[in-house]
């Protein structure tokens, strides 16, 4: 396998293409209108509410701005649909807004690209790895709606309206989350590169179903591939925070 | 990955329109969790002109009919399905199976229409490179007389002799489920028995579903009171690994004699295989030693041992026996 960063992308953008493909059926429109609202500034894309506005803020919110120059202040509280838009991507795609650890994107998206892809090359958080770009290593794990997915297999054009967090949202290094200061504490790792998504999948852990002991955590972490063997403090660490050490 | 149009649908008959509207070509192929086909997309494996993604459909929830059936919704995630209090009560096989079953993190996304369809682990399928009649209707078959120690044992052909991977279809086959699914000419249901195919000379139709159908829905029988059930998974890797070998049993016991049992075999099959012979063998009799052993045996019978997985044949027969052992303990 590769470890390319290559995200895959259609020629040239043509700015003065529609946004929307123009070979979806004229007769099956997809959800999201043509037009964005129209309080939305000339000369951006179009910007639609998601489905479901999410009501809630990220479970684990930020505790401090991210230190993305792109992004001054997080939106951890809902984003009205006419919010700012943190993020273009103007190239020919598919309209979708979703929140990446709080902050709400609009953004147009060839549709092959992955959410993997689109945190690293569009939103530039490369907190999220890529291993092996296909659902088994784990190293790009994030939350999708506060639960776990492999962001690799995850078409970002289908997270209209979705909550995503990835490892950017749980800590930062002056606000450190229990998991964070608990892998350091115990030496949870050793390269470091499964990290962010090892860390991800015990987040999510901690709130699922999942008995006291060791055994049954590793059953839990077991799509998070460590190719250094750093499991033994791995599952200590998690083990740690879950008071179950 | 190929370029593909994308839709997103808001209902049913949305989706399914675009069927009807599509004219020559390929027809459209719906994505759910993607487990599978955008990881099959990536290798060019799938190459989908058209996606619909259903995911906005509904289709999420899990009920139990008036009549005791257990009707699940096509968008049902893994761990949900997994995870329900109904189904771990009524239907553990099917939650363990389900937990044995890939990681967390996929559990999340995969969903209960998606993994009936899930797609063979034989290498050669997942390499354009290789040789494979599944693929590339003609071109030959490289897993015969290649890698082929995770590979079928029952069912195969010569054309074709990859093994069906899902871990939660082997329970629903002994769990006697329906699917139901819907086109642009209305609903039909299929037994999951009537739902796979074998390779034959036609391993590209694994299944006698059709393109514009829709899958919208799972249902179970009532589960019987005093049923017993039980999955056991056998792998190279104690989690996250598929099966060498696994048995879904579902047994209903009274006055000490098996009244009725389903048996279902995964990791060896070209399908989820549901052994008739072995229930046969157990129907009316009280559970022994012996019984299981004649069980596991008949449930065997057939199975063709290809270049490196003739070891199947005899961890298959004790993988059941264990697994009844386990569902119904002897005394």
């Amino acid at each position: 396998m590769s470890l390319s960063m290559h995200v895959p992308q259609p020629p040239h953008p043509n700015p003065g293409r529609p946004t929307i493909p123009p070979e979806i059926p004229p007769d099956n429109p997809p959800e999201i209108p043509p037009d964005g609202p129209p309080d939305t500034p000339p000369g951006e894309p179009p910007i639609t509410p998601p489905h479901e506005p999410p009501t809630d803020p990220p479970r684990e919110p930020p505790t401090q701005p991210p230190q993305s120059p792109e992004t001054d202040q997080p939106e951890v509280d809902l984003p009205p649909a006419e919010s700012p838009v943190r993020h273009q991507v103007s190239q020919r795609g598919i309209s979708t807004a979703f929140r990446v650890n709080g902050v709400r994107h609009a953004l147009t998206l060839d549709p092959r690209a992955t959410l993997l892809d689109t945190l690293r090359e569009s939103l530039q958080l490369t907190g999220t790895k890529k291993g092996c770009d296909h659902g088994q290593c784990g190293a790009c794990t994030v939350h999708v709606d506060g639960k776990r997915v492999n962001a690799c297999l995850v078409l970002a054009v289908t997270l209209h309206g979705k909550d995503v967090t990835t490892i950017e949202g749980l800590g930062n290094a002056e606000s450190l989350h229990a998991l964070q200061a608990a892998f350091v504490e115990h030496d949870g790792y050793q390269c470091g590169y499964c990290t962010a998504g090892q860390i991800m999948s015990a987040a999510a852990l901690l709130h699922e179903p999942c008995g006291d002991s060791d055994d049954e955590v590793r059953e839990l972490m077991s799509g998070n591939i460590c190719r250094c063997g750093a499991y033994a403090n791995i599952v200590a660490a998690i083990q740690d925070v879950r008071g179950k050490g | 990955m190929h370029q593909f149009q994308y839709t997103r649908a808001a209902d049913i008959d949305t989706a399914l329109r675009l069927f009807t509207t599509q004219g020559t070509g390929p027809p459209p192929r719906f994505l759910a969790g993607g487990t599978t086909l955008v990881d099959l997309m990536k290798l060019d494996v799938e190459t989908p002109a058209h996606i619909i993604d259903i995911n906005g459909l509904g289709l999420n929830d899990i009920e139990v009919l008036p009549d005791g059936r257990t009707r699940i919704g096509a968008l049902v995630r893994n761990a949900d399905l997994a995870r329900d209090e109904r189904i771990v009560t009524r239907y553990p096989v099917l939650s363990q199976a389900l937990l044995s079953g890939a990681s967390a993190q996929l559990r999340n996304m995969a969903t209960t229409g998606g993994n009936l369809l899930q797609r063979t682990r034989c290498v050669y399928f997942r390499d354009r490179a290789a040789r494979c009649n599944k693929r590339d209707p003609g071109s030959g078959c490289d897993a015969i007389g290649g890698h082929n120690r995770n590979l079928a044992i029952l069912g195969t052909s010569e054309h074709c002799i990859a093994s069906n991977p899902s871990d939660m279809n082997v329970a629903l086959m002994a769990l006697d489920a329906t699917v139901h699914v819907q086109s642009p000419d209305g609903k039909r249901d299929i037994a999951l028995r009537d739902f796979y195919l074998l390779p034959g000379d036609t391993p590209q139709r694994e299944t006698v579903l059709l393109p514009d159908e829709l899958i919208t829905h799972v249902s179970l029988p009532a589960s019987a009171a005093g049923e017993r059930s039980c999955y056991v998974k056998l792998r190279d890797r104690a989690s996250y690994e598929f099966a060498l070998v696994s048995a879904a049993v579902v047994l209903q016991v009274r006055d000490a004699y098996i009244q009725n049992a389903s048996i279902a075999l995964g990791g060896v099959g070209t399908r989820p295989w549901r052994c008739p012979s072995a229930e046969a063998e157990l129907t009316g009799q009280a559970p022994s030693a012996t019984i299981y052993e004649q069980a596991a045996q008949s449930a065997l019978q057939g199975a063709v041992a290809q270049s490196e997985n003739g070891f199947k044949i005899e961890l298959a027969r004790r993988c059941l026996i264990h697994t009844l052992s386990t569902a119904l303990p002897l005394q």
